[in-house]
């Protein structure tokens, strides 16, 4: 960024200082290691100085927040305008049980909500399946019905909250429940807004909510954008995420890498299909994981803005620079908190949020320091509640926009990163020839992505256990301890009610009309056809999620994920 | 030569959380043990029939899902009802476990709870010192009865 001449008399003064001031240092006291590295493996240098960002054009690899690439924000004032929204992932027992919560942190000053559901229903499996046994209501609320969804959003009006749901396989029945709930509302379904995570591809390669194989998978998605972006177009169709990439144990770049392939592969879909990619690309969000390593996490989010901008325009080529924007949610790291010393989660927390936050992140979820042992307590969760409302309130960090942009060490790091990305891109639309999309399907069928993460999951363990690695509070400065947080318990009661609620509404509703909206569906997937009118018809008729999820099994088959450690 | 130990890794309920699982089982492997992973989204009554068929001497469940208290003991009552010996067998349970059910799990008949930040080298050495001692117990136990 500066001219040669500058460069050249900071490069000579680097030389002279190397000589006579830093070596001479180095000599009489040792550096602490002999190599730093990120949690990539990116080695970081001693210290980094315009030479180290000399080949970067400010206006064209930074600009101003609003333009293009992006790289300092998708807005033009970004958080001086308005906050990120923050949004607390919460959900457990009945949907009376988590209605009372979400009441709860509204009240605290929450401004968006976000819906975990139970394992069943995450599987698309009813409460009364047997392979539900033990798992309704236990990491988040159960859903069999319509009905359910009545409850959970009893007194909180669509048209002024946001809703994210996590939820995949089945995530065509939920949008397709809160649009009835916003129908019985009167919400117009133009105003409805909220995301569906929907996004099978990171399912395949580390979450494991697996249910129908890849390709249905993939056409059931691009269903949902075909049919979202006529009648929910202020609905984020997908969070294309990178989160559980990440906690499933890869590196950043590995994250980085395979959610921005999804994202192309998503993309590459919905053209094959025809779909004005234009209107497509608002409807589109993204999901990452923010971890311990602050400066590679900000870098990761920067890195990828200006990656996804290139994508859209340059790439398939978006016309309307509002497609070019990468929007995403950020959580912070839940596989970075230990169950040793867990008050100590409460500072990690704050160090990714606010890597998030630097990062330029359009909401945000802060873990809650007790997630070690149990689902959150409701103090466990006011605290990382109030993490979030301290940096936005107390830091004077979102007072101005990018702080960090002109970094010579962020700016060097975004730049590493994003390159060390499109070196898996490429090589992952190699494997496609040429098509991203067949090669991430290519990838996830001879696991390829499931052994990438797997190895670097083993080789940070590897650098853990042999103390190469520091975790603070469990391999150096561990206590003994005897646990003191109180743990949220889930009633046991809840299966029981669950299975009595789902039992009365078969028996109350009609059921000439549920097989009729079933078998609608059949004939769209067998046919070819958007499964989404039949899917809302289905849920209208309170057809219970598994007996949707069945229909879908029954024509396109199932998936049992390959067995590789 | 000494018999190697046997070790069932095995995800059993619904949740789809791996990594622990894999990575233990990896270790383990390079411990010099061998071991069986089960692969996601298992049945108790899978499990419970993999230990038995695989004559296993460890089997460690992996559990996300807080759904323990329910399915850790059907793996153990049907590993009986296969045929096997849960006094035998050692039976190790790990991922987010609440402290104050580790005492439930082991009046269950679990033999070791490990949380997250375990370091791997310690299961290594709980299973060396346990599957002696569990069959010592065993036979003991049989030659009174």
């Amino acid at each position: 960024m500066l001219d040669e001449r500058s460069l050249e008399e900071i490069r000579r003064k680097r030389e002279e200082w190397e000589k006579t001031c830093l070596q001479p240092y180095v000599e009489r006291s040792k550096e602490r290691q002999e190599r730093f590295e990120t949690l990539s493996g990116i080695e970081v240098k001693r210290i980094y100085d315009p030479t180290d960002v000399a080949h970067l054009d400010y206006l064209k690899d930074l600009s101003y927040p609003g333009e293009y690439p992006y790289t300092r924000g998708v807005y033009p004032t970004m958080y001086r305008g308005r906050l990120w929204t923050m949004r607390q992932f919460s959900g457990f027992g009945t949907a009376e049980d988590t209605n009372a919560r979400w009441k709860m942190l509204l009240k605290e000053g929450q401004t968006g909500l976000s819906t975990a559901f139970d394992f069943p229903t995450l599987m698309g499996l009813d409460s009364d399946d047997p392979l539900a046994d033990g798992e309704v209501g236990k990491v988040g609320v159960a859903v069999d019905t319509l009905k359910d969804f009545e409850i959970l959003f009893d007194g909180i009006p669509l048209d002024k909250v946001s809703t994210s749901f996590t939820i995949n396989p089945p995530a065509g029945i939920i949008l397709a429940m809160y649009v009835a709930i916003g129908d019985m509302q009167g919400v117009p379904r133009n105003q409805l807004r909220g995301t569906i995570q929907n996004d099978m591809l990171k399912e395949f390669h580390a979450q494991n909510t697996l249910i129908l194989p890849p390709e249905p998978s993939v056409k059931i998605i691009t269903d949902i954008f075909e049919w979202g972006v006529e009648e929910v177009p202020k609905f984020n169709l997908i969070s294309i995420s990178g989160y559980h990439i990440r906690e499933a144990g890869s590196t950043a770049v590995q994250e980085l890498a395979f959610t921005i392939a999804d994202g192309m592969a998503y993309v590459e879909a919905a053209i094959e299909r025809g779909i004005d990619i234009d209107k497509l690309a608002p409807q589109l969000s993204f999901f990452f994981n923010s971890h311990n390593n602050f400066f590679e996490e900000i870098a990761k989010f920067r890195a990828a803005r200006r990656m996804w901008a290139k994508i859209m325009r340059d790439e398939y080529g978006a016309k309307n620079p509002r497609s070019w924007w990468l929007k995403f949610h950020t959580q912070t790291a839940g596989c970075s908190l230990t169950a040793q010393q867990p008050l100590n989660n409460i500072v990690r927390t704050t160090i990714q949020a606010m890597a998030a936050v630097l990062g330029g992140t359009q909401s945000l979820h802060t873990n809650s320091f007790d997630e070690a042992w149990a689902l959150p307590s409701e103090e466990a969760v006011r605290v990382a509640l109030r993490t979030q409302q301290i940096i936005a309130y107390e830091s004077g960090i979102p007072d101005t926009i990018d702080p960090l942009g002109g970094s010579y060490y962020v700016e060097w790091l975004t730049d590493k990163m994003e390159k060390l990305a499109w070196d898996y891109i490429e090589r992952i639309r190699k494997m496609g020839e040429g098509s991203v999309l067949r090669g991430v399907l290519k990838g996830i069928e001879t696991g390829f992505f499931i052994k990438e993460i797997s190895n670097a999951a083993a080789s940070y363990q590897r650098d853990v256990e042999e103390g190469r690695k520091i975790i603070v509070g469990v391999n150096k400065f561990a206590i003994e301890e005897k646990l003191k947080i109180p743990i949220l318990k889930v009633d046991p009661e809840v299966q029981r009610r669950q299975i009595e609620r789902l039992k009365n509404v078969k028996a109350e509703r009609d059921n000439e009309a549920v097989k009729d909206a079933l078998d609608w569906l059949r004939s769209a997937a067998e046919n070819n056809e958007n499964v989404m009118p039949a899917i809302l018809g289905a849920v209208k008729s309170y057809a219970t999620v598994g007996e949707i999820m069945g229909v879908l099994k029954e024509v396109y088959g199932t998936y049992k994920k390959p067995i590789i450690i | 030569m000494e018999k190697k130990i046997r070790v069932l890794v095995a995800k059993v309920g619904l949740d789809g959380h791996d990594r622990g699982a894999k990575v233990v089982a990896r270790f383990l492997r390079d411990a010099g043990f061998e071991v069986i992973y089960t692969g996601l989204h298992r049945t108790p009554q899978e499990v419970a029939m993999a230990a038995v068929q695989e004559d296993v001497d460890v089997v460690g469940i992996s559990l996300h899902s807080g759904a323990h208290m329910a399915l850790v003991p059907k793996v153990i009552n049907y590993i009986r009802e296969y045929g096997g010996d849960p006094d035998e067998i050692v039976i190790l349970v790990g991922g987010i476990i609440p402290e104050d059910e580790f005492d439930d799990l082991k009046a269950m008949g679990v033999d070791g709870v490990f949380i997250p930040g375990t370091p791997i080298s310690e299961i290594i050495d709980f299973i060396k010192e346990m599957v002696p001692k569990k069959k010592e117990q065993a036979r003991k136990k049989k030659a009174v009865a």
